[in-house]
């Protein structure tokens, strides 16, 4: 795990401990960019980052509490796609509400040419980036490792910083 | 407008970030160091991204050239 040769590639090593699809992105986008540059690249996925390595990636969007997030429809015409609707934060508590803007957005995401979450993942196993979930998160919520990808290792804490002591680059996303 | 041979030609069209960066990565290690790769993009942070995927890797932006929002790359693999 240790990079001791000097000509070693940079190193990125990140931590991902959300679980929601707008927080899913990041991690598998900086993974996926730093290996395609030839980076050694690990992350670590955490609390609710974890569930990100489950077989069936099921991220949604949170919208309530959360003012920034655009809200797009993504069919019509362009003019249209445009609008951000300005629904009410009490309206976005309704039961469903999630799923809805969930499909929403991730039509709007397909629209615009970016990959779904779970092929970004399939791209960062294949360019070798290394996957480890949180061992303690999985008994905190009784996950087993067959709920999970078969990319991925397990470890902690120490796992991970002993990874990370020799990166280039740190991000906790 | 370019004379360059090219030995492989790639088209993300359509697609954004990561994935010009992601699919450039792949196609350049399917041809041999001194080949040369036609990219198209229509996104607009390919530039960028595009240069620095280059200065990291060292695969080498023989020509760069834009028109009409698309952008056409030539790389050359030199590793």
């Amino acid at each position: 795990m240790s990079k001791t040769d000097s000509d070693a590639p940079k190193r990125l090593a990140l931590i991902a401990s959300k679980g929601t699809l707008d927080w899913a992105y990041p991690p598998f986008i900086l993974a996926t960019a730093g290996a395609a540059m030839g980076w050694d690249v690990g992350v670590f996925f955490t609390f609710y980052g974890l569930t990100l390595l489950k077989h069936d990636v099921e991220a949604e969007v949170s919208p309530l509490g959360n003012p920034a997030m655009p809200m797009k429809m993504p069919f019509g015409p362009e003019g249209f796609q445009n609008i951000n609707w300005p629904i009410p934060q009490a309206a976005m508590s309704i039961p469903g509400f999630n799923n809805v803007a969930t499909g929403l957005m991730k039509q709007t995401f397909k629209n615009k040419g970016v990959a779904a979450v779970s092929d970004l993942r399939d791209t960062a196993v294949e360019l070798g980036v290394g996957l480890i979930g949180c061992q303690m998160t999985m008994d905190v919520f009784g996950f087993k490792r067959e709920d999970f990808v078969d990319g991925c290792e397990i470890g902690g804490a120490a796992t991970f910083l002993e990874y990370a002591a020799d990166a280039d680059v740190s991000l906790f996303v | 407008m370019t004379t360059l041979k090219v030995d492989s030609e790639l088209d993300c069209s359509g697609m954004l970030c990561p994935l010009p960066v992601v699919k450039t990565s792949q196609a350049i290690k399917t041809i041999e160091v001194g080949q040369v790769l036609k990219m198209i993009s229509t996104d607009p942070g390919a530039p960028p991204d595009m240069e620095a995927w280059s200065r990291q890797t060292g695969h080498e932006i023989l020509e760069s050239t834009e028109e009409d929002g698309v952008y056409i790359f030539h790389f050359q693999r030199t590793t």
